[in-house]
């Protein structure tokens, strides 16, 4: 049984791998478009103006309240009924999970931002910096050492979250494994090498989180 | 000679509250105004109304003949040549000592980093800071911090300094060392407009008094007229606050024929 199990895992291996490039390439995108995302939400949320930030408030609430599988399933069959767009499953995903971090990454940016003293702000505008001088030499790279642990933890949530984009036909390392266990019925074996896929994924992440939060904890 | 700054029936509100009320101020280039008054009656919110980090709402307000008071104003501009010092410093904290120095010369007035750098290190070692090049803020004392402040808008090469209460957050050991780069200005011949609650600097230094009250200017005069002879008695009350502690009697002491008998 355990020399079999092992076969089976090495045959099945170059199949999870495949599904495993697309959860982690899904990821990754989702990652990038939420951390470009939520730069710039934190940004235009703390510029003062009024109208930005109800168009915020709704765009976050958008994504608060309805479920992320919601939204998927909106994207993925609403967009070719509404505006006659047909979108890739696969980036139906990206998309979703795109923006539904950015709106996780950009309110810890903004509550960065919005930590800093006033003085920091002020002090830049008396030097003569332009809006996005003030932003790119003074504000945000104090934010960073603020925003960096907890964004690190939303990234893992990215990850985990991903594994929803089953449910509109990407076939990532779940919906592989699925195909595997129907095939083989080995399905705590499978199940197994999922779990350790996601945790060597999301381990070293939220440790890494772990560790800047502490060592960042009197800056 | 045109004043180089000059504040005509300025007006500004927090809200519904009026803070400064038809506020007329004229300063030459060179000229050395102090202004005093008591907490909240708008003279740091004066100062920052010159930088444009607080905007007016009625009046007019030239600088070098230019009105600041439009949609047409780059307050950008405007700053490069309106220096300010803050009370709590406000040093970037990410930033060595020079690269606070530099940000501004390099970033916004675009200058050659050699020619800035000189600059800097000259300004530097002029208050005594040189060794600090290299330091990082949160490794300098409120003092230091502070005189590194006057450097970073000294290296703007700006036409007027604005100082609000930049002895306010220091120990008094560290008094000293600010106030006598800011003196250091005065005797150049530098144009300084300096809130402060340090009544001896303000009488060595100044070439005019203004006294504020509730958004008002009350009293414009010599420095010395002015701690003399005050000309309203609002402000003989604001001074006789500051004289208090001096001329406060001596505790009696308890008797002592206790002792004795």
């Amino acid at each position: 049984m355990a020399s079999s199990g092992i076969e089976l895992l090495l045959v099945s291996l170059p199949q999870l791998a495949m599904g495993a490039g697309q959860t982690l390439a899904i990821s990754a995108l989702g990652i990038l478009f939420a951390t470009l995302g939520g730069v710039l939400y934190g940004v235009l949320a703390t510029l003062g103006s009024r109208w930005l930030n109800i168009l915020l408030q709704v765009y976050l609430e958008l994504f608060r309240a309805i479920p992320v599988l919601v939204w998927l399933y909106l994207v993925f069959f609403g967009l070719p009924i509404f505006f006659g767009l047909s979108i890739p499953s696969f980036w139906c995903a990206v998309l979703v999970l795109g923006l539904w971090g950015a709106s996780e990454v950009g309110e810890v940016v903004r509550g960065a931002l919005q930590s800093l003293p006033r003085g920091q702000r002020e002090a830049g505008l008396s030097i003569g910096l332009g809006g996005w001088q003030l932003y790119a030499y003074v504000l945000l790279p104090q934010a960073l050492k603020r925003m960096t642990p907890p964004t690190i933890n939303i990234y893992t949530r990215i990850i985990k979250t991903s594994s929803l984009a089953v449910l509109i036909g990407v076939v990532e390392v779940i919906k592989a494994g699925q195909q595997i266990i129907e095939r083989t019925y080995e399905s705590v074996l499978i199940y197994g090498a999922l779990f350790l896929f996601f945790f060597l994924v999301c381990y070293p992440l939220s440790a890494a989180s772990r560790v800047l939060e502490r060592r960042w904890a009197h800056a | 000679m045109n004043p180089l700054i000059e504040f005509q029936g300025f007006n500004k509100f927090f809200g519904q509250h009026q803070v400064l009320k038809d506020v007329d101020l004229a300063v030459q280039a060179g000229e050395v105004v102090v202004i005093l008054g008591p907490s909240g009656c708008g003279k740091s919110t004066l100062l920052r109304c010159l930088n444009g980090l607080e905007e007016a709402q009625g009046g007019s307000l030239r600088l070098d003949g230019q009105e600041l008071l439009g949609p047409d104003t780059d307050w950008r501009q405007v700053r490069q040549r309106v220096g300010m010092v803050f009370q709590s410093y406000h040093l970037f904290g990410h930033m060595s000592v020079i690269d606070n120095l530099l940000l501004g010369p390099l970033k916004v007035q675009k200058r050659e980093r050699h020619e800035a750098q000189a600059q800097a290190e000259a300004l530097l070692a002029r208050v005594g800071l040189l060794d600090k090049r290299d330091a990082f803020p949160r490794q300098l004392s409120g003092g230091q911090q502070q005189r590194i402040a006057i450097v970073r808008s000294l290296c703007m090469n700006p036409q007027v300094m604005l100082f609000d209460e930049v002895t306010a957050a220091l120990d008094p050991e560290m008094v000293k060392e600010v106030l006598q780069v800011i003196q250091g200005l005065a005797r150049e011949g530098m144009t300084l407009l300096i809130v402060t609650h340090e009544m001896a600097f303000a009488r060595a230094v100044a070439d005019r008094i203004v006294f504020m009250e509730a958004g008002r200017i009350l009293e414009q005069n010599h420095p010395e007229r002015f701690f003399t002879q005050p000309q309203t008695a609002r402000a003989q009350q604001f001074l006789e606050k500051f004289s208090f502690v001096e001329s406060l009697p001596k505790t009696l002491s308890k008797p002592l024929h206790k002792e004795l008998s």
